[in-house]
């Protein structure tokens, strides 16, 4: 027989937030780093600056997606329309280029589609009040339906030259371009997040939308520019993912919003919203990135990576919960 | 706080929009309204139907079951191996309804013990689910001529005009129906899902009764995944890929409140024949199956609009109205 758990809100939240959160990610480093001594014991390809560079593609545009994902998290809501979005962009960004588009003008397109996806979702959520949950699912079906009605069983190939930079190109030596977007994106989400106004206000929002109202927080305004980040960030994965693979399919980043919001989870936010941190989702991103890279170079199929990051998700957040019962 | 009381308009509502487009179809191709035909939609739509039976259940407890396709395609597997060593029917249909009520206590025991999100155990049992199939078939298929005929047979022998598959579909919906409305664990479902602390206070717990809901969705789910894999002959990794998503819109559509405690075993059906009749319509009226996507998504987004309408003005939060205003 449970008792109802009444929500615990620490009264000095700062320091016992942060004191669990370094535990958090202390526990991913540790996670990281044994991943990845394990696998360069495992395979004498690993530790090849090449291959890893390759590696970094298994997360860059995920990641991208997981950091406005997470803020979305944070305050309550949650996206799983992120694949479709990018489905969608992507194929929006074909048709652009059809019409004989140039590269900023494709990448201009893919960016308004998500950023309009975002709305919709947004203005379905705040506007209408509809659980994000379920509106987010009939969105995630009906904007990669609308690819579907587009290519049907066909694919946009041909981009212009110049496009391959975004997910082909290389900075400097081994550094991608999307590696760099990476590292900008986890600055940018990293400050925003914890450093400013708007930060704090997603936090409050996720722990008690309703004190939040009354402390003066536009709730709605919040969790729709969220929403907006969240499409924004989904139509710049892509412009990356539809750069580095050259050609747009309606089956394009099929389950990525699950790989997303597992990533998401991993990296310490927690699911019920008002906790968790960026840090986190970085770290995230590279165990997942390290796990899949790893087993493909030992030539572990993907769907025995996809059960163990399965078991990861679920023992992640159980191993916690269970051992803080017991003591 | 009677679910009943609220799904009745909905459910005659559901029931004209489906006799609507049934009759606009019916004005191109008559051949689709005649008996034989509709028989078929509702033999299509009997896996579906059974899913959202037991995805209602959970819904109204206040969860989610997103693990339903990866139990049906797991147990449907499983079902197709032990065919193959020879087991008789019996036992294999007992053992993929017996494997589904096991995965989905899993499902349920880490909701209950474990205290994880719904939403999370589900999307990590879901592709734990999916890729023990791999495990467990080498990532080969089973194909028609290595199944036993009786396996295949089952399903689609016709007893009284209608397959076997359609009358175990009609048969949950009517055991359903008094498990819903007339048993303690139906009220249970509702109490649950409506207030999960008052709930506890009048004795029930939440997290067993969401544990069973979810074995009863697992249940479902395996037998489902027997007769969908006898129905096509084939059991692979990726049967029913992305189809609990049909699974969750088809409750969804028929008015099952995701926030828990509303819900009806009539709306489940009705929402789950709204999905079928479009699915076997479109290809009638000669529309690309492509399209199929974006009206389910439609379809889910229209549903969810209208059930949030019909909620408001039962005033709970005073200042939530302000909520929106930016």
């Amino acid at each position: 027989m449970t008792t109802p758990a009444p929500r615990h809100i620490p009264d000095r939240q700062g320091r016992a937030m942060s004191r669990l959160v370094l535990r958090w990610e202390v526990l991913l480093a540790v996670v990281a780093l044994a991943i990845f001594v394990v696998n360069s014991l495992a395979s004498p390809w690993f530790l090849d600056p090449w291959n890893l560079s390759d590696a970094t593609f298994n997360f860059t545009e995920k990641a991208l997606i997981g950091f406005a994902m997470a803020l979305l998290i944070i305050a309550g809501e949650i996206d799983l329309s992120v694949a479709s979005i990018l489905a969608l962009a992507s194929t929006a960004m074909g048709v652009a280029m059809t019409l004989g588009a140039g590269t900023p003008v494709l990448v201009l397109t893919g960016l308004a589609v998500g950023l309009a996806c975002g709305a919709v979702n947004g203005a379905l959520v705040i506007g209408l009040g509809l659980p994000s949950i379920v509106a987010t699912i009939g969105t995630m079906s009906l904007y990669r339906g609308i690819s579907f009605i587009v290519l049907g069983d066909q694919a946009f190939t041909g981009y212009p030259e110049g496009f391959a930079w975004f997910g082909q190109g290389y900075v400097w030596w081994v550094i991608s371009v999307e590696l760099c977007l990476f590292a900008l994106a986890a600055i940018v989400f990293a400050v925003l997040l914890h450093r400013t106004g708007f930060g704090r206000a997603v936090f409050a929002v996720g722990l008690n939308p309703v004190a939040a109202l009354f402390s003066g927080i536009r709730v709605g305004r919040v969790r729709f520019i969220l929403f907006l980040m969240t499409g924004l960030m989904s139509g710049l994965a892509a412009v990356c993912l539809t750069s580095r693979l050259g050609s747009t399919r309606p089956s394009i980043a099929t389950g990525w919003e699950l790989e997303v919001v597992t990533m998401v989870v991993l990296g310490g936010i927690s699911i019920t919203g008002g906790a968790g941190s960026i840090p986190g989702v970085v770290l995230a991103a590279l165990v997942m990135g390290l796990v899949t890279f790893g087993f493909g170079l030992l030539n572990v199929p993907g769907i025995v990576m996809s059960i163990f990051i399965g078991l990861m998700l679920i023992g992640v957040i159980a191993l916690p919960r269970l051992w803080s019962r017991r003591r | 706080m009677s679910g009943r009381v609220r799904a009745l308009p909905r459910e005659a509502l559901l029931a004209a929009v489906i006799a609507a487009l049934c009759a606009l179809v019916a004005m191109r191709f008559p051949g689709f309204v005649a008996p034989a035909n509709l028989a078929g939609v509702l033999n299509d739509t009997a896996p579906l139907i059974l899913l959202a039976l037991g995805q209602m259940a959970v819904i109204m407890a206040r969860a989610i079951d997103l693990s339903v396709a990866a139990v049906l395609a797991l147990a449907g597997m499983v079902a197709a191996l032990l065919d193959g060593i020879g087991l008789p029917l019996a036992a294999v249909v007992a053992a993929a309804i017996l494997l589904g009520a096991v995965l989905g206590a899993v499902n349920g025991l880490l909701v209950w013990k474990a205290q994880i999100p719904p939403i999370v155990v589900t999307l990590g049992t879901m592709t734990i689910y999916r890729g023990t199939i791999f495990l467990l078939s080498g990532g080969k298929w089973v194909n028609a001529h290595e199944m036993s005929v009786p396996f295949k047979a089952m399903p689609r022998a016709v007893i009284l005009g209608l397959p076997v598959m359609t009358w175990i579909a009609l048969a949950a919906i009517a055991a359903m129906a008094v498990l819903v409305r007339r048993s303690g664990f139906g009220r249970s479902l509702l109490a649950v899902g409506g207030n999960p602390d008052a709930a506890v206070y009048a004795g029930i717990d939440p997290g067993r009764v969401r544990c069973l809901a979810y074995v009863l969705s697992g249940a479902l789910a395996g037998l489902t995944g027997y007769l969908w894999v006898a129905r096509y002959a084939v059991a692979y990794v990726d049967i029913a890929g992305g189809f609990e998503l049909d699974v969750v819109a088809a409750c969804v559509i028929g008015g099952i409140s995701i926030a828990g405690g509303i819900g009806s075993v009539g709306g489940a059906v009705m929402g789950a024949l709204f999905i079928g009749v479009i699915k076997n319509a479109l290809p009638v009226i000669g529309v690309s199956p492509f399209w199929q996507m974006a009206i389910t998504g439609a379809a889910i987004i229209a549903a969810v609009a209208v059930n949030a309408r019909a909620r408001r003005g039962r005033g709970r939060l005073i200042l939530v109205p302000q909520r929106a205003t930016p």
